[in-house]
């Protein structure tokens, strides 16, 4: 394994110690004092009102809430202690299109304050938007959809930017140095390139069709595999977990599915509606499986994408907590002390673990989507799977 | 459920962007890159081809030297032979004329030898005779010189003769 192919690992490292760092911060700080009633009418008020009466109780340390706020999306960037980063937000009402920045749905402590748009009230509750009236309550006759440019959303188009940098750039090399061997990048990421082509497309569609899909599915496993390692590091401007998000794995597999249903020909619909060769009263049970089958591949194809990556999420964040949960939220400094290393050694375990875990689920997503094509594109004779 | 209730936004924003890095990467990137991926492979190939091509015909150009090698070796066996034998009549015939002339010139040599012997012995008997009459003649005279010698003598041949004769 070459140096290069160990740097990454040693910046994950890294991000995992800075990212405890930060966390340490977030964890410890818990100013009961901070949060304030703001006068923007009942449905605001209640929702700071339970901010304020679970902050003026000494905060307890939520793993949970930590966790779930962690995977999920937002729509500012959080860095560290006060301090995020506000993305635009980009609203579709029936109004007209609103366009402003995060930063103004909240104060300086992160509190959600109501911020008047050109259309209506808008306000932030659980990193959901909504229109609201001028007494605070949510203004169910206003349209609203939320197009905001979230953390998930920055960092799928940044990873997708990266995408194209990375190999329209390496194309541009290919056109350079025409045929002889690669140079820089390229020669880390050709026997990848080479491994999707080979060993997922060539050997699961077959000879005769893999060419049709391989621009896709190379796409598709870069994509996700960058997205993976992207959410594996923990300090600013990654860590988004864009994989682990419904969204990701459900475009994926509906794509998956749509191109399956698309080219299936008509060796595939005849194995679903009436598979050759067996008796009719069979079939009056066989085909409803298989037509679900259809449905349910792709079902499953989007939850194991998104369930692995989540949990590795989870797991993560749990070993990290175990820190601010044996220190009983700073009480107990030497409760703290005695579990960091344990917690950040597993920590570190565990993210060595998703490093793997990321390629392999990419490699999975791209292998099953090619062998749902190959089945699909299968011709009679040289169908192996009958 | 929250978790897995897709906001539209994000669901937009992954369509369009997805969308749009699959289309272009799949123009941009991909097609050049398999190209001459598959190019390479090609001229790879091609090349691994030429070489075995070109090392069958070295196999079979060394095999033809080989032959050629061996036919020569085979001429040139064939000639040292031939010079061998030349040689050795040469030396034989050579052999055989030298003895001739050698008996010719022994046979010469002992008729020439036989010759001289022949005259010096002859040569040798005239002057022995010569010689014998000269003395002779010396010692007659000087025997003979009185009376009383030649009476001597007469009385000794004739004592010889009278031996002889008996």
């Amino acid at each position: 394994m070459s140096l290069k192919a160990l740097l990454p690992n040693t910046l994950l490292l890294l991000g995992t110690l800075l990212s405890g760092a930060a966390l340490a911060q977030e964890g410890s700080h818990a100013d009961p004092d901070t949060l304030v009633v703001q006068p923007h009418g009942a449905a605001a008020g209640h929702e700071v009102a339970e901010h304020t009466s679970s902050a003026h109780t000494p905060e307890k340390f939520n793993a949970g809430k930590l966790i779930m706020e962690h995977i999920g999306d937002a729509h500012s960037w959080h860095l560290w202690g006060h301090t995020s980063l506000p993305l635009p937000v980009i609203l579709w009402t029936d109004k007209g299109v609103e366009f402003f920045s995060s930063g103004k749905l909240m104060d300086e402590h992160h509190r959600p304050v109501a911020y008047q748009g050109a259309h209506y009230t808008y306000l932030l509750e659980h990193e959901k938007i909504h229109a609201v009236h001028v007494d605070g309550t949510v203004n169910e006759a206003a349209q609203v959809t939320d197009l905001s440019l979230t953390k998930n959303a920055v960092t799928l188009i940044a990873a997708c930017a990266l995408l194209l940098v990375v190999f329209v750039g390496m194309a541009r090399g290919y056109a350079q140095r025409s045929i002889s061997a690669p140079k820089g990048l390229a020669k880390f990421l050709e026997p990848i390139i080479l491994f999707v082509r080979d060993d997922i497309a060539k050997s699961a569609i077959g000879e005769k069709h893999y060419q049709r899909f391989l621009p896709y599915l190379l796409t598709l496993f870069f994509f996700i595999w960058s997205l993976n390692l992207i959410g594996l590091i923990p300090i600013f401007p990654f860590g988004a977990n864009v994989t682990g998000n419904i969204v990701t794995p459900l475009v994926l597999a509906t794509i998956t599915f749509l191109i399956v249903t698309f080219v299936a020909n008509k060796h595939y619909w005849r194995h679903i509606f009436a598979m050759p060769g067996i008796p009719v009263p069979v079939l009056v049970i066989l085909t409803p499986i298989e037509i679900m089958g259809h449905f349910i591949r792709p079902i499953v194809l989007m939850v194991r994408l998104f369930a692995n990556i989540m949990a590795g999420h989870i797991v993560l964040l749990v070993f990290f907590c175990l820190i601010f949960i044996f220190s009983k939220n700073g009480e107990s400094l030497i409760g703290g002390y005695a579990t960091s290393p344990f917690a950040l050694a597993f920590t570190i375990f565990i993210n060595c673990l998703e490093l793997l875990v990321g390629a392999l689920q990419a490699y999975v997503f791209t292998l099953l989507t090619s062998i749902y094509i190959g089945t699909a594109v299968a011709g009679g004779h040289d169908d192996h799977h009958h | 459920m929250e978790l897995v209730t897709p906001p539209i936004g994000l669901l937009f924003w992954m369509c369009l962007s997805f969308g749009i890095v699959v289309w272009l990467l799949a123009k941009y990137a991909w097609k050049p890159i398999l190209g001459s991926v598959s190019q390479r492979e090609r001229s790879i190939e091609e090349a691994l081809n030429e070489a075995k091509k070109m090392r069958e015909d070295m196999a079979r150009m060394s095999a033809g030297n080989e032959e050629l090698m061996r036919h020569a070796r085979e001429e040139r066996e064939v000639m040292l032979k031939e010079a061998r034998d030349i040689r050795d009549q040469e030396i034989a015939g050579a052999k055989t004329k030298a003895k001739a002339e050698a008996e010719a010139l022994l046979g010469r040599a002992r008729e020439d030898i036989r010759n001289e012997k022949n005259a010096a012995i002859t040569e040798m008997k005239n002057q022995v005779a010569e010689l014998s009459v000269t003395v002779a003649e010396i010692i007659l005279r000087e025997k003979l010189g009185s009376e009383a010698a030649q009476h001597a003598l007469v009385d000794k041949v004739m004592k010889d003769a009278d031996l002889r004769k008996s």
